[in-house]
């Protein structure tokens, strides 16, 4: 997770030509987590209203989902809440949305990695410029920005008139869940982005010198020295993008019309005509699929630290 | 050349698909008809008629007034535990990180869900604060994010040699510490911001009826149509930022600082 905002790091602690013997010593110094500043008690006890904050509003309401969604009206244990997405309808939703979302987060990841390796090259000392750049959109209110694809996708929308000046059969977009999976896409691209372009930037170029002295080819240094290393980089951005994408009903709403019912739509709906407990239910079948997805991708994550707990 | 070539085209095709959405939403401010498929001509009418809104214009103060707020807390409340965690053993602090990446890490609409679930458990009415609360939880994150890898970097024998001359702990957090994590802490609170201001999923579970912000007014207004003003409100609001962020880039470049990191 961290890596998502680590990307200045790098920047301000590698000064030039510093000799490698003093860089290491500096890394390592990075790690050893003996140097701390104040050993005294009194800055754990900073901590003190962070920790009783998370315990109270992540924590604690976390466990009423899970109180909620194992009891009925009257108060009684009941698994009927979680067993209310064998409803045809409600399983639906969910294959749905995990179709949706794989989908999406595949072709995040198509788009974003070339994206993160032209940029590595290409901006070497503009780091802050390119998250600014991938930041900047959501200063322009997001359902705004989702609606306007509304204005692109539609009948006769801009796609469909250039498509018409350009003699091309037009297509029929708005309301399919192609739309969706493109509302998804442009939504979430930015979080995919940003670790990969973090983690690749980060790449000491000497490895990659090296792998080529050593007679690797440009596929074999690829394969073997940078997609290895961008992992980390690769696994955060999967979890930001397939996240998100699996539970959202907005963009479902926004560009899928009322025909398309996703998980996170059923969700919604239960909760705004106030069943309480099936919604809640229904969230703790979703988190046990973020969990899964999180517990599959830790495997290949082993060097983030923090983010083992999920 | 070619590869050259393809590679700015390639960057050029993603930024175009980031930024279209917004391009069409600016040229909309500007369209005389009032629906949102056809064009009806320029005309200014929407800016003017913005400032006469009164419930957007509450929506806007209400929205910029919790971002501000909650930037500020958690910006604040980040800050010192990222302090205290940095100080920590590796057990606490990786348990204590791990709970910073849930409100990450999980969904939206769990989380603002568990959140309404705890105001109504404790007889809060759900309004202002409750949305207060629940951004500033969301926000804390992003702030012991961007703090955390500056304080890595500090070297702590500068906190120890002003303890050593007589400093006390609160002298030298803000005179030795502060200006070195200062970047990180801005760069937190700028995000914090971001994310607030752009946040409908969760605002949405815990906002009463009185209340709105920018996006849950839009949101009720998805399906009977857009009100023109709101086109108009966000090119303004992304004119400025876009306005702000050229200005502090250039004075930045001027002094070859790297102090802006957002």
């Amino acid at each position: 997770m961290n890596i998502l905002f680590n990307a200045n790091k790098n920047n301000t602690n590698r000064p030039g030509n510093v000799p490698a013997a003093y860089r290491k010593h500096k890394s390592t110094k990075e790690h050893d987590h003996g140097l701390k500043i104040g050993k005294s008690n009194h800055m754990k006890l900073l901590s003190f209203p962070y920790i009783l904050w998370m315990a109270g509003f992540i924590i604690i309401p976390l466990l009423m989902i899970l109180y909620y969604g194992v009891h009925d009206k009257y108060n009684q244990i009941t698994f009927e809440n979680i067993a209310f997405i064998t409803d045809p309808i409600n399983q639906k939703s969910l294959l749905l949305a995990l179709e949706l979302s794989v989908v999406s987060t595949v072709i995040c990841l198509l788009l974003a990695y070339p994206l993160a390796m032209i940029l590595r090259k290409s901006h070497k000392n503009s780091n802050s410029f390119i998250i600014l750049i991938m930041i900047l959109p959501m200063w322009m209110n997001f359902l705004l920005r989702t609606i306007a694809w509304q204005n692109i996708l539609e009948k006769t929308g801009i796609l469909n008139s250039i498509l018409t000046f350009l003699h091309l059969p037009t297509m029929n977009i708005i309301n399919t869940p192609t739309a969706i999976i493109l509302g998804m896409v442009y939504n979430f691209l930015p979080f995919m982005i940003l670790p990969i372009y973090n983690v690749l930037a980060k790449l000491d170029q000497d490895v990659i010198n090296a792998a080529r002295d050593l007679g690797a080819n440009s596929f074999q240094t690829f394969g073997k020295i940078i997609l290895p290393l961008s992992i980390p980089g690769v696994i955060s951005g999967i979890t930001m993008v397939f996240v998100p994408a699996l539970t959202t009903f907005v963009i479902s709403t926004i560009l899928g019309g009322s025909k398309i019912v996703l998980i996170g739509n059923v969700i919604e709906q239960q909760f705004r005509l106030g069943n309480w407990h099936t919604g809640s239910g229904l969230s703790l079948v979703l988190m046990i699929f973020i969990l899964l997805s999180m517990a599959i991708l830790s495997k290949y994550d082993k060097e983030s630290e923090g983010s083992k707990i999920w | 050349m070619v590869k050259k070539f393809f590679e700015r085209f390639y960057i050029g095709i993603i930024l175009l698909f980031l930024y279209a959405p917004i391009f069409i939403l600016i040229i909309l401010s500007f369209n005389r008809s009032k629906s949102r498929a056809k064009w009806g001509g320029f005309t200014l009418h929407w800016y003017r008629e913005l400032f006469q809104n009164r419930d957007i214009m509450n929506a806007l103060y209400t929205t910029l007034l919790i971002a501000f707020l909650s930037a500020l807390i958690a910006t604040i409340i980040g800050t010192t535990a990222a302090l205290a965690m940095n100080s920590m053993k590796k057990t606490p602090r990786t348990i204590l990180m791990g709970i910073t990446n849930i409100p990450m890490l999980n969904a939206d609409i769990v989380t603002g869900i568990s959140l309404m679930l705890i105001f109504v458990a404790l007889r809060f009415s759900l309004g202002f604060t409750s949305v207060l609360i629940a951004h500033i939880t969301f926000n804390i994150p992003y702030v012991i994010l961007s703090v955390m890898p500056k304080l890595r970097q500090l070297n702590p024998h500068t906190y120890e040699a002003a303890l050593d001359l007589g400093a006390s702990p609160a002298v030298a957090f803000f005179k030795v510490i502060l200006p070195d994590i200062f970047s990180g802490v801005i760069s937190g609170f700028f995000l914090a911001f971001t994310m607030s201001l752009d946040d409908f999923v969760i605002t949405h579970f815990t906002k009463g009826p009185e209340i709105n912000t920018l996006s849950t007014k839009i949101y009720t207004e998805v399906r009977k149509g857009i009100k023109p003003e709101m086109y108009a409100l966000s090119t303004l609001l992304f004119v400025t930022v876009l306005l702000l962020l050229i200005i502090i880039n250039r004075k930045s470049a001027m002094k070859k600082a790297p102090v802006t990191k957002i």
